[in-house]
């Protein structure tokens, strides 16, 4: 209690912006406009084809609705801040980049090799050092997995450099 | 009820299913909604019964799983099972683990049984009066189900209904059902057919909880060693059938309300089994009646939320919105005409939860000191393997490597959602009533001329939106209970 009361006094002495509830506030409402003006752009239909409303109409209203409720949401916050959140660890940050790494490695290379490559990235960057447990997590299990996938599912992965020697 | 269940194929899917429940429910951040979405892909290969009776059988063994760690380690395997820490752990720290799991297991199973028997009871009622409603009316109780989020958990009534209505947005992402015009799908060819519940819950829940995992690699567990579990002395179940009873009760009404669950049942079965016991003080300090009020209620709630969600096609809870997405995906469309036509099939779905409810108690009884070994596998190890199961499972549905993509952005949204106050199973329940909302109230206006105000014509659309206004002011007037207290 002690301790969320002082972050709360920490959080008061801040300027607004650097602020966590100004921040995620402002994200919300930023990314809410840019789709409320998405919306215009979408195609009108015809009086004579229009079933009760536009296809605009909901989702605009919806948007406008959430920039509402976010901004009672910040008010409130000004009365009552956020307790500030702890910094994220550097194993965060690793795990972020990894997800960013399986996007590209599986777009580019292959989508096996991603998994498998992930896989070895986050559990050594969580701690395992033993190589069994290493080559257990990212070649072991996903060949287990891949192989149950598309024996029993009937599932085709898509091509890569060693999907593509599996399939042929 | 259990003759559609006399198949071995369907008593192994059952044994199995309960089984892997368990597991899920005992590993902390994983849990039957994760673990249902997760397994919900391989449920493809399956017939429309198998694929619900496996569905159902991890949603109830998962929610009893949970107590396991809870009672152990201090740390809830599921989010229902946090009030069972509580007392749990602290009677554990006493020496008494045994006696806490014991418990936990009996007043799980009682809840649970007496939830499918609520289930069984109100489910065809609610069917039968189902069958009164048009358009307006299940838009009302689509907005009912949206507004009942305000008060789900212990967050922000506001922060839960920003993030309902994401979901809905979500919802709308695609071609309009009505008019086959393109809406928010920025040039993407892949995003007009909408975006799928499985990478948006695989995302919001496993990968979001992984990068959660990412934040906590340091932290140690003190386990608690458990040498057997016993059953309640004749005292306890003196000090408890009362509160047992009461919170089976409680757990199976929250569970019957749209979009709350297993959380919030247990947190009101805990508090007032603190109310009406002779020793309150004993609350918090390893109460034994702490733990029958959280664990009947939760496990109560089960069989309660599965009221709406084969009734009306509402899901009660997070779980029982991914049940409601494997009924959708194997062509079974919950309402009252499931209950006309397919009979057999909703019994052989009372009869498999009933089951389960007896399973999850033996193998509770006997191997929850095996259970409680799987809280000792390394998240290293754990969450690498997680991640290679839940790419291939989204991957899988569509064969679509976008969908994967959209797994990993609903994963980061949902750890900074989660950061900031914001629930993810609003999201998942707003996606879910999404379609339903707009198209209830697109067909509504069709019908009133687009007259607005004739929604408040309607005797069962205006109890709705009353019901939606008293929803909405409910979580006010309770915390300003609080501050006054």
């Amino acid at each position: 209690m002690k301790n969320v009361q002082k972050s709360k006094r920490a959080n008061k002495s801040l300027p607004f912006f650097f602020k966590d509830e100004f921040k995620v506030s402002f994200i919300i409402i930023f990314i809410s406009l840019i789709l409320l003006l998405t919306t215009f752009t979408f195609d009108i239909v015809p009086p004579i084809l229009n079933r009760g409303i536009q296809p605009a109409t909901f989702p605009k209203a919806l948007l406008i609705l959430i920039i509402a409720m976010t901004l009672i949401v910040y008010y409130l916050a000004t009365k009552n801040p956020w307790k500030i959140e702890k910094k994220l660890p550097r194993s965060f940050f690793l795990t972020l980049f990894s997800f960013i790494m399986f996007v590209i490695v599986s777009n580019a290379l292959d989508f096996f090799l991603a998994i498998s490559a992930l896989s070895i990235f986050v559990a050594y960057y969580w701690g395992e050092k033993r190589l069994f447990y290493l080559l257990l997590v990212g070649i072991i299990f996903p060949i287990i997995v891949f192989v149950f996938f598309e024996t029993i599912l009937g599932l085709r992965f898509p091509p890569g450099i060693i999907t593509n020697i599996y399939y042929s | 009820m259990l003759a559609p269940l006399f198949s071995s194929k369907l008593l192994l899917i059952l044994f199995f299913g309960t089984l892997f429940g368990l597991i899920l429910g005992v590993l902390p951040g994983l849990g039957p909604t994760t673990g249902g979405a997760l397994i919900l892909p391989f449920t493809m290969t399956l017939d429309p019964l198998s694929a619900i009776v496996l569905l159902t059988s991890i949603y109830c063994a998962g929610t009893y799983g949970g107590a396991i760690t809870a009672v152990l380690i201090n740390t809830p395997g599921t989010p229902a099972a946090a009030a069972t820490c509580l007392d749990g752990y602290p009677l554990a720290q006493k020496g008494e683990a045994g006696r806490a799991l014991g418990m936990a297991t009996v007043s799980s199973t009682v809840g649970g049984i007496f939830s499918v028997v609520i289930l069984v009871f109100f489910a065809p009622i609610l069917a039968q009066l189902a069958y009164e409603f048009g358009q307006p009316e299940y838009f009302a109780l689509a907005i009912f189900g949206l507004t009942m989020l305000a008060s789900i958990g212990e967050g922000s009534p506001i922060k839960n209904l920003i993030a309902g209505a994401f979901g809905i947005l979500i919802s709308t992402v695609g071609k309009d059902f009505m008019t086959s015009i393109d809406r928010f799908t920025f040039g993407i060819n892949e995003l007009t057919e909408g975006i799928g519940f499985i990478p948006v819950v695989v995302g919001l829940f496993a990968m979001s909880e992984m990068l959660t995992q990412s934040t906590l690699i340091n932290q140690i567990f003190n386990r608690i060693a458990l040498k057997a579990i016993k059953l309640p002395s004749k005292d306890d179940y003196k000090k408890t059938w009362k509160t047992i009873l009461r919170s089976s009760g409680i757990g199976s009404f929250i569970g019957v309300l749209p979009a709350e669950g297993g959380t919030v049942a247990s947190l009101i079965g805990y508090s007032e089994a603190k109310r009406f016991s002779k020793n309150p003080e004993e609350f918090g300090k390893g109460s034994i009646e702490g733990i029958a009020g959280a664990e009947a209620a939760n496990n109560a709630a089960t069989g309660g939320a599965m009221v709406p969600t084969l009734a009306l096609g509402i899901p009660g809870s997070a779980t029982t919105a991914v049940i409601l997405t494997g009924l959708i995906i194997h062509g079974v469309r919950p309402g009252p005409d499931l209950f006309r036509e397919q009979p057999d099939f909703l019994y052989g779905i009372f009869g498999a939860m009933l089951i389960a409810n007896i399973l999850f108690f033996i193998f509770g009884f006997f191997g929850a000191k095996i259970f409680a070994r799987i809280t000792l596998v390394p998240n290293k190890i754990l969450w690498p393997m997680i991640f290679a199961v839940s790419v291939c499972g989204t991957y899988s549905l569509n064969q679509s490597i976008i969908d994967v993509w959209i797994m990993l952005f609903f994963g980061v949204l949902g750890f900074f959602m989660r950061r900031y106050g914001f629930s993810v199973v609003p999201v998942i329940i707003g996606l879910i009533l999404g379609e339903l909302v707009e198209g209830t109230l697109r067909q509504s206006l069709v019908i009133f001329d687009g007259n607005w105000l004739m929604f408040f014509t309607r005797p069962i659309a205006l109890t709705f939106f009353i019901l939606s206004l008293i929803a909405l002011a409910f979580p006010l007037i309770r915390s300003r209970k609080l501050k006054k207290k």
